[in-house]
């Protein structure tokens, strides 16, 4: 019985840790494929974050301010979008800049409305993201720890897999693993490189704003100026570790909120220091990548500005 | 990276992105309800005000000089060290345990701290270049997984019961007297600044070596040869692992040398880190600003010093210091998407060809 108490609480940690890198992780596939590095995703992180507490505060509707923070997320990667594809700038540089950018926006905008503190006031739990099975199961049992969490946490899931449809099974699948690879034969095919790589960025913000949302919307309650630091970055290196695609990242961040999970719960027992504890995450990864995972090639048109020739 | 015959144009296009910076984060603080000129005014009375805030700029400057640099070596070597954050950690955390717990005198003190950072920074960055080399590992994935376990580790080291400061604080003990870079007290009271310290004058010399060591040395040309072109160097008969390594453990030490500037000049200890500092996240933006030149980094580290020094004064008059970080990302957009300024003015300008630019 114990057993199956601690397996519970193991699986709900997982289950609070894993959506918010997922969101953020699905969407980078789709910018990293298409052939635009984003390593702004921790700024567009933030951004979703910030909106989804400020919007879900004010508008007391949880999936409206969800769906909000994607938008603000979109709309940052918009201005990578552009900078990137438009005006072939460096997109490493570009997404520092993001990153800066989407931080110190959403901190800033924060401190303007709420009397220079750098938290959001806290929403009434009315105002979060539903939970799947509110009141089905007694509290703290297996049941309730496993089936009643966030209803988002369970939809990532299914979003994994249409991103994987879309990746594979559609003809816009095929043209943006094109554009990723050789932007320029895919130009003489007559597909649209620019529009292609435009769709793939902002839907790449959109996701990681959602990611970011579901942290402010669903783990906690409000916003804090520490509340993303490092996912956005996490978030990538799971894109790298599952070798660019949607099923391998989806494996990489269950990963990392399985081993979340396992911090959350042996620093209960408070036995071993909480930062030794912390460390396990990234050097799992570490090992995993040396031992078994080993070279993951990019897209090879990653990174490279693309110039019509139009 | 390819900057260099136009240097002088480079350079107004910096100032010119760095001038939009503050016009965009002057609309920012005007819709928030602040005026931007008391606020630029503030943030520039905070910076020349007095002789001795112009010191603290320094002050604050030196550590991101050094991770500054840390990124633009890395720039011109080909690859992205995005892990200067950890090997600011591992440099800062060697330099307080070994500041803290080896006794002797100061002529032998501060470099062993010094030396000890820069290799623990090598060492740090160098697994991440082994582990490229090696096994193909992206240097991207595992700088960041590296950032975060120095994080931890850094924390973990700092509540261990001979290195905690005993009741009370979050942060280590001080480090010994011997092991500290600052000015001798008869120039700080001069200076009127207590943290004064050498740790400015430092980076410039380093500064110096790099731009030598990249521009003028065989092993910098053959550092860029393979970060520019990798099957051509090989070809040249350059051994590009040993290159990749090379550039990867210089690029590290240097940002462990920030960390130990930090903490022997200005800060004396090893606080508990609640969340990354951002010091080599800044180097990325100084290593821009500064055109991954090792001689632009130190003015790019002032300009950001005086940034970060002038921006937590902010707080005095209820602006939010974070427009600090706003101007700053405009001010990398506008520096990355500089080309297309210099191909607009190239155009507009009738005596030049407007094919050159690029």
């Amino acid at each position: 019985m114990n057993f199956l108490t601690n397996l519970g609480l193991l699986i709900n940690a997982t289950l609070i840790a894993t959506p918010p890198l997922l969101f953020a992780a699905l969407g980078s596939c789709f910018s990293e494929r298409s052939g635009v590095v984003n390593i702004g995703i921790e700024g567009m992180m933030t951004v979703g974050a910030f909106t989804g507490a400020v919007v879900g505060l004010y508008s007391g509707n949880g999936w409206f301010a969800f769906l909000c923070g994607g938008l603000a997320g979109a709309l940052m990667a918009t201005i990578h979008a552009i900078v990137c594809i438009q005006f072939h700038a460096d997109q490493t540089i570009a997404g520092t800049a993001i990153n800066f950018l989407g931080t110190g926006l959403s901190i800033f905008i924060c401190k303007a409305m709420f009397d220079n503190s750098s938290d959001t006031p806290g929403m009434d739990p009315s105002s979060k993201l539903p939970k799947l099975f509110e009141g089905v199961f007694p509290a703290g049992s297996f049941g309730s720890n496993v089936l009643n969490v966030y209803s988002v946490a369970y939809l990532v899931f299914v979003l994994a897999a249409v991103c994987w449809f879309v990746f594979y099974k559609t003809k816009f699948g095929s043209h943006l693993r094109a554009c990723g690879e050789h932007p320029e034969a895919c130009e003489s095919l007559g597909i649209d490189v620019y529009r292609v790589r435009y769709t793939c960025v902002i839907l790449s913000g959109f996701l990681a704003g959602l990611g970011g949302a579901f942290v402010t919307l669903a783990t906690v309650n409000q916003f804090r100026p520490s509340i993303i630091v490092g996912q956005g970055f996490i978030a990538i290196a799971a894109v790298i570790f599952g070798k660019f695609s949607p099923g391998g990242a989806t494996a990489a961040c269950l990963l990392f909120g399985l081993c979340t999970g396992v911090k959350t719960l042996v620093s209960l027992g408070n036995t071993i220091s909480p930062n030794l504890i912390s460390m396990i995450p990234y050097i799992v990864t570490i090992l995993a990548l040396v031992l078994f995972v080993g070279r993951a090639n990019a897209p090879a048109a990653n990174g490279k500005p693309f110039v019509r020739s139009r | 990276m390819k900057k260099k015959s136009i240097l002088e144009s480079s350079v107004l296009y910096t100032i010119l992105a760095i001038l939009i910076g503050f016009l965009i984060g002057a609309i920012f603080l005007a819709i928030a309800g602040i005026s931007p000129a008391t606020a630029y005014g503030k943030l520039f009375s905070s910076i020349f005000g007095k002789p001795k805030y112009l010191v603290w700029t320094l002050i604050y400057a030196s550590p991101v000089i050094f991770t500054g640099l840390s990124v633009a070596f890395s720039f011109r070597t080909g690859v992205f060290n995005i892990g200067a954050e950890g090997q600011y950690i591992v440099g800062a955390l060697t330099a307080t345990v070994l500041g803290i717990l080896v006794d002797v005198p100061a002529i032998i003190h501060v470099p062993l701290c010094i030396i000890g950072a820069a290799a623990a920074g090598c060492c740090w960055s160098l697994i991440v270049g082994i582990m490229k080399v090696k096994r193909g590992i992206h240097e991207v994935l595992s700088f960041i997984m590296f950032n975060w376990i120095a994080f931890y580790l850094s924390n973990y080291v700092v509540n261990t019961k001979i290195i905690h400061k005993e009741g009370g604080g979050e942060a280590s003990k001080d480090v010994l007297a011997s092991a500290r870079i600052l000015f001798p007290e008869s120039i700080r009271k001069v200076l009127d600044c207590n943290s004064a310290n050498w740790g400015f004058i430092l980076a410039v010399i380093i500064a110096v070596i790099m731009y030598i060591i990249i521009e003028k040395t065989t092993l910098g040309y053959r550092l860029k040869a393979v970060g520019f072109n990798r099957n051509a160097a090989e070809y040249a008969g350059i051994n590009a692992d040993a290159s990749i390594l090379t550039a990867l453990g210089i690029s590290g030490a240097l940002a462990g040398l920030g960390g130990a500037v930090q903490i022997l000049g200005m800060g004396g200890r090893l606080a508990q880190l609640a969340s990354q500092e951002g010091f080599g996240f800044e180097g990325i933006t100084v290593a821009l600003i500064g055109g991954s030149n090792p001689l632009g980094c130190i003015f790019a580290g002032i300009f950001y010093g005086a940034m970060k020094y002038g921006g937590s004064k902010l707080t005095m008059i209820k602006a939010p210091a974070e427009v600090v970080n706003i101007i700053m990302g405009c001010v990398i957009i506008f520096i990355a998407i500089s080309s297309v300024f210099r191909e607009l003015f190239l155009k507009l300008a009738p005596k030049k060809d407007g094919k050159e630019g690029k």
